[in-house]
């Protein structure tokens, strides 16, 4: 247990000494929310849906905590590559719990990332329907977290270097963000995109996210809760089976 | 304490280690020689649970590290040939870190990182961040944590690998001081034939894999008729430079071939 805590408390220290990462990510979220938000809002006004910022607010803070978990496989990398990985490894502690404190640790940071967004967001107009469903909004902030985290692991596991990390990224990360509903409402879409739809995991997230903070959920909570439940526990398995299987 | 009986690792078809066998006794020095890419590294790796082997077996303090790996690696210490810090940690949150995974207890912890911050002359800087040390004071920090959990067996990967002449001798003065007063084994390896000489009771040279000789100093000295340990080791193992010399590079393309091979 206490590995897991200690290692948990390195990603969050070093997370809170890279100030300048911390700026520099939160750029691209910001650009979505303001010009998309500000930009299609009376696009989407005319349209009858009400307010664009409001609508993509949830969408943005989920993107958000989307890069942010995946970027742990990054950092697996690079702690391999930087040897840090081989002291932790041969540490008397089973491999799970350094598993599980990377994984917290990493799932806490992009929580952390993701309430910023969702701050500034605050800041620019955006208002929760109610605050009865912050906290569950908070659980569907850390699923997505802990989701995305695994599938860092599981691919930061596999691979030893930092091109073919980010070759399977680019390949994974816009497509599950474009495909999840985060911009644009699930009804009314070509059948095709449906289905890409249903099959994105982003997409549960979101709408439980936009269900809880904008009571405007086009799945309902109990069906969004139970897909990203399933899948933090599938793939947090699998992320754990390959990180397992690391060898140094 | 370290039984390894017809051990073998390959990458590939690659052979790295080939078929040794050897015995370090309960508070022995045991130094590990031989010329780049012989396999050193790589046996210390199956040796600390990092690496399976293909074949044969090890058995340290009568564990199986393959099977038995977390009981192994509560009685050994590393200092790696490569870097293991994190950069951006201080000295003393890297030792604190390594004592919370080796579940030193607190104030025990406390206390064993100062005495060796101040052993190895880093109690003064212990605040900063270890992207800002040189060289040579990683490398102390490295040495000063595979020796903060009191391992009863350690085991040192060119520890002194970019250490200028002080902290040189302030490590083997150490680890002598450790292995008479504590018991503590030690299987180091180095490139520096003179460390050898001075700490080893044994020294196995192993080169392309195989140990090609096994004894005391003198005694290797003797069967080769040679003056000094570093002439008794080019009799051993020739002068040619390795083609192994391996870096990451290397190791890359070697794997890259055998899997091509397959
Ligand atoms: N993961 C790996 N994949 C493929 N080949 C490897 C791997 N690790 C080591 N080797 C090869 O095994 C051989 C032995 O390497 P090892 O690191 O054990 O050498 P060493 O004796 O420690 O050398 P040095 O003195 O340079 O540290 C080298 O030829 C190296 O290229
Ligand atoms: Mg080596």
């Amino acid at each position: 247990m206490g590995a897991i805590y200690v290692l948990w408390l390195r990603e969050l220290k070093r997370y809170f000494r890279s100030r300048v990462q911390i700026i520099a990510s939160l750029g691209q979220p910001l650009l979505y929310l303001l010009a998309l938000g500000y930009g299609l809002s009376p696009v989407f006004r005319r349209g009858g849906e009400g307010n664009y910022l409001q609508f993509v607010a949830p969408g943005v803070i989920a993107m958000t905590v989307l890069f942010s978990s995946l970027f742990s496989g990054i950092q697996l990398i690079w702690d391999r590559q930087f040897g840090f990985l081989k002291e932790t490894l041969v540490a008397p502690v089973p491999r799970l719990h350094i598993m599980i404190g990377r994984t917290c640790g990493a799932a806490s940071t992009a929580m952390i990332q993701g309430l910023l967004v969702a701050v500034v967001a605050f800041a620019a107009g955006f208002r929760p329907a109610g605050w009865a469903g912050i906290p569950l909004a908070f659980a569907f902030l850390a699923l997505v977290a802990v989701v995305f985290t695994a599938v860092g692991t599981t691919v930061g596991s596999t691979l030893r270097d930092m091109q073919g990390f980010q070759m399977v990224m680019n390949f994974l990360v816009m497509p599950i963000f474009f495909l999840s509903g985060a911009l644009y409402p699930l009804e009314h879409i070509p059948v095709l995109l449906t289905a890409l739809t249903r099959i994105d995991p982003l997409t549960y997230g979101v709408d439980g996210l936009r269900g809880a903070l904008i009571a405007r959920g086009h799945f309902s909570a109990l069906v969004d809760l139970t897909v990203m439940g399933t899948l933090a526990v599938v793939l947090t398995w699998v992320g754990a089976w390959r990180f397992s299987r690391i060898e140094i | 304490m370290i039984v390894v009986q017809n051990l073998t690792r390959k990458f590939g078809e690659f052979v790295a280690v080939h078929d040794i066998s050897f015995a370090v006794e309960p508070g022995e020095i045991f130094a590990f020689l031989g010329p780049n890419g012989a396999g050193k590294t790589t046996t210390i790796k199956i040796l600390t649970t990092l690496l399976p082997p293909t074949s044969g077996q090890v058995r340290i303090d009568g564990l199986d590290p393959t099977r038995q790996s977390t009981e192994v690696r509560k009685r050994i210490g590393i200092v790696f040939q490569d870097p293991s810090l994190d950069q951006n940690l201080s000295a003393w949150e890297n030792l604190d870190l390594h004592g919370a995974l080796y579940h030193v207890p607190r104030k025990i912890r406390r206390q064993r990182m100062q005495s060796l911050l101040e052993l190895f002359g880093l109690w003064e800087r212990r605040d900063e961040l270890v992207k800002q040390y040189s060289g040579g004071m990683m490398r102390r920090l490295e040495i000063a944590r595979g020796l903060l959990h009191t391992p009863r067996i350690l085991f040192l990967d060119e520890p002194t690998l970019g250490l200028d002449p002080q902290s040189r001798n302030q490590l083997w003065t150490h680890v002598k001081q450790l292995n008479r007063d504590e018991g503590v084994t030690v299987f180091l390896t180095t490139h520096y034939m003179d460390e050898a000489d001075r700490v080893a009771g044994r020294i196995a040279i192993i080169d392309h894999g195989r140990i090609v000789s096994l004894g005391t100093s003198a005694e290797l000295k003797s069967s080769t008729g040679s003056a000094t340990l570093e002439e008794a080791f080019l009799a051993l193992t020739g002068t040619e430079i390795r083609d192994e010399s391996a870096g990451a590079t290397d190791q890359m393309r070697r794997a890259a071939r055998a899997w091509r091979g397959r």
